[in-house]
């Protein structure tokens, strides 16, 4: 009686068997979702974006399925170069401040009380709450000449006149910093948590005043946090137009900005997919070599 | 100048805010003085006050109120990185993101020796605590025991006047914390540093140190040799968490300086023994009993022994016994539901049942005067 119900169902206990104890199964099920996900939404699209950027635009601003290596040639004219470069600089110009001001912050929180802590990441993750667009409008509001920091600076008598940051490379800076500001504090607190208090008393016990310890104990132990936060931060900096579109003005172009415009104005799309494949390209192998260099603050994991 | 002593506590206190808006009083009062060389271990269960009093020495704590003085110098607040002291902690806090050449050498660095000396204090220090060519790992790929080491290299190689030691061996398997307990005891015969330990095990303490202070709630209730706080403990909690007794209780009739006579409670009958600590008659105290200092006889005579004279002599009926090889551990009942525990050493080798004591014999017990404590109660 027991064979014949054993083998009455073989293929549906072979596959539960399967299931149970073959690891290969087991984890391509478990990435299935994520893998989906992926091919739909990035990996067909980036391709689609790579062969778009082989072919021509029509006189309408349709595309024309003809082979057309020029949109990559057009890039090397000296103006893209110049956004290009500029690109650049606003990026590391962002991740350096974003760094700067980020880790006293982080530095504070890691410190804090946990009452305290639990506060202030509360407060660091409530501007997520409201629209990115709108809370950058908001800067448009605090900045425009007039505005609520110049209303502020004269009440005070610190400035005469207005400042007139608005639409210039400062603002965009200020815009771009305020955004990316928690990318680089969360990392850097987390890996400042880790530091234990022990390795502080230690360094000072063998004769190390604060600052010393904080430079050979304290600051090498954040690494990992310093450069997950700037890969979080640089990257998405580097395709960045929103924040330059609405506080740069027409003065301040950024790579974004150009590709923005080819979709959307110029309706060059094989041009615009050129130039992110270009700014891909470069963020790329500048995260490579920098994470070649550093690592990708994996140790944050452990 | 030296002075006499390494370090000295004068009626020390410490008082910790707690969350709730309350104080909590880790170190209540405590004085005592190490001397130069000594091998000094504070022992007491969690709490008691023993690790706030060595952070205290190593400036990782203020005194609330009194001086920590060392070698001489009252150190009021004194950061620990100008102390001349250095600390082994109990979870080794190594520098995880240096080289364990670089952990032995960063407090060497710190006093801004020349590289040529550094390479050479570093080198012997890793060759006394055995881990010679192990300078290039990382801390992480050692054992316990070597990252142990480690840390006891890392603040030896300072030549500090008092080394604070908190706990080290506490994450050690037992086997590998036995061997540190001689090694830690001969190094410190070697270098002639005067060693602070902080322990809760009694037998580490035991084993290593020439003085021990027994701490409870924040105070030093005895500061003595081994010998001295377990053969003489001075109050109940010493004599309780120092190896094992059986405590009996009752009222003092009789003191004189050396002698106490007590009226055990609900045995009705007087036991004799040697006063310890405050002592007064019609007080309520505590006797002290090691198991092992109390005598046993078979009630019908069939293992006659020396009992001297009927002093101190109870009577009882044995409970249960335990066969533990070097000794049998009979657990007995003196009536009114009182037991007592009694180490009977097993000096005679024989598979003779009747040699043992078993379960329902009524036995004679003498516990000599000299073995019988009388010990205030605790008034914590």
């Amino acid at each position: 009686m027991t064979s014949a119900q054993e083998s009455g169902r073989p293929a549906k206990q072979s596959l539960v068997r399967t299931l149970r104890e073959n690891r290969v199964v087991q984890g391509l099920l478990l990435i299935a979702p994520a893998d989906i996900y992926l091919v739909l939404l990035v990996v067909l699209p980036l391709l689609l974006v790579a062969g778009l950027s082989f072919l021509s635009r029509g006189e309408y601003g349709q595309i024309v399925f003809k082979f057309n290596p020029g949109n990559y040639a057009r890039l090397f004219d000296a103006i893209y170069g110049k956004i290009m470069m500029f690109s650049i600089g606003v990026g590391v110009g962002t991740t350096v401040l974003c760094l700067l001001i980020g880790y006293p912050v982080a530095y504070y929180l890691a410190r804090a009380s946990a009452r305290t802590r639990s506060l202030l990441l509360f407060l660091i993750l409530l501007p997520f709450w409201t629209n990115f667009i709108i809370r950058i409008y908001a800067w448009m509001m605090i900045l425009r000449s007039g505005g609520f920091l110049d209303s502020i600076l004269m009440g005070l008598h610190i400035t005469k006149g207005p400042l007139n940051i608005l639409y210039t490379p400062t603002a965009v800076m200020i815009g771009m910093v305020y955004e990316f500001l928690p990318f680089m504090v969360l990392p850097l607190y987390t890996s400042l948590e880790k530091v234990e208090n022990s390795l502080l008393e230690a360094a000072a016990d063998l004769g190390a005043p604060p600052w010393r310890a904080f430079l050979r104990v304290t600051l090498p132990l954040s690494v990992p946090g310093m450069i997950a936060g700037t890969i979080l931060t640089f990257i998405p900096a580097m395709g960045m137009f929103v924040v330059s579109n609405l506080l740069g003005g027409a003065k301040t172009i950024l790579i974004g900005n150009v590709i923005q415009n080819q979709f959307l104005t110029a309706r060059d799309w094989p041009f615009g997919a050129a130039a992110s494949m270009v700014l891909m390209l470069l963020t790329m192998v500048f995260t490579l070599y920098y994470t070649r260099k550093a690592g990708f603050g994996e140790e944050l994991l452990i | 100048m030296k002075s006499d002593f390494a370090v000295e506590f004068h009626n020390v206190t410490k008082i910790f805010p707690t969350p709730e808006g309350s104080t909590v009083t880790a170190v209540d009062h405590v004085s005592l003085e190490i001397k130069h060389g000594e091998f000094f271990s504070f022992l007491g269960p969690s709490g008691c006050g023993k690790t706030t009093s060595l952070r205290m020495m190593a400036g990782f704590e203020w005194p609330t109120s009194g001086e920590v003085i060392i070698n001489g110098k009252e150190m009021g607040h004194t950061p620990p990185y100008q102390r001349p002291v250095n600390t082994v902690f109990q979870s080794y806090a190594l520098f995880q993101h240096m080289t364990v050449f670089q952990n032995i050498a960063f407090g060497l660095e710190m006093e801004k020796v020349p590289k040529v000396e550094i390479n050479r204090r570093v080198g012997e220090a890793l060759e006394m605590v055995k881990l010679g060519s192990m300078g290039r790992r990382k801390p992480k790929q050692l054992s316990g025991g070597q990252q142990q080491r480690i840390a006891l290299a890392r603040a030896l190689v300072k030549r500090p006047e008092v080394l604070l030691l908190d706990e080290p061996l506490g994450a050690l398997d037992l086997k590998l914390r036995k061997e540190m307990q001689l090694e830690l005891k001969a190094l410190q015969e070697q270098v002639g540093i005067t060693f602070i330990y902080v322990t809760h095990d009694q037998e580490e303490a035991l084993t290593m140190s020439n003085r021990i202070a027994v701490m409870s709630k924040g105070k030093a209730l005895q500061i003595g040799g081994a010998v001295e706080i377990y053969e003489r403990p001075n109050c109940r909690f010493v004599a309780d968490f120092i190896g094992e007794t059986n405590f009996l209780t009752g009222v003092i009739k009789t003191l004189t300086r050396d002698r106490v006579t007590v009226l055990l409670n609900s045995l009705n009958q007087e036991i004799s023994g040697i006063p310890q600590g405050e002592l007064l008659v019609g007080k309520a105290v505590a006797v002290s009993i090691r198991p092992e200092k109390v005598r046993l006889a078979d009630d019908d005579g069939k293992e006659v022994r020396d009992l001297r004279g009927t002093e101190n002599l109870l009577s009882g009926k044995v409970v249960t016994t335990a066969y533990i090889g070097s000794d049998t551990r009979v657990v007995l009942d003196l009536g009114a539901s009182l037991r007592m525990r009694a180490w009977e050493q097993n000096s005679i080798s024989t598979l003779d049942p009747n040699a043992y004591y078993s379960a329902g014999d009524a036995v004679r017990i003498f516990i000599p005067v000299e073995n019988t404590l009388v010990l205030p109660e605790d008034v914590l």
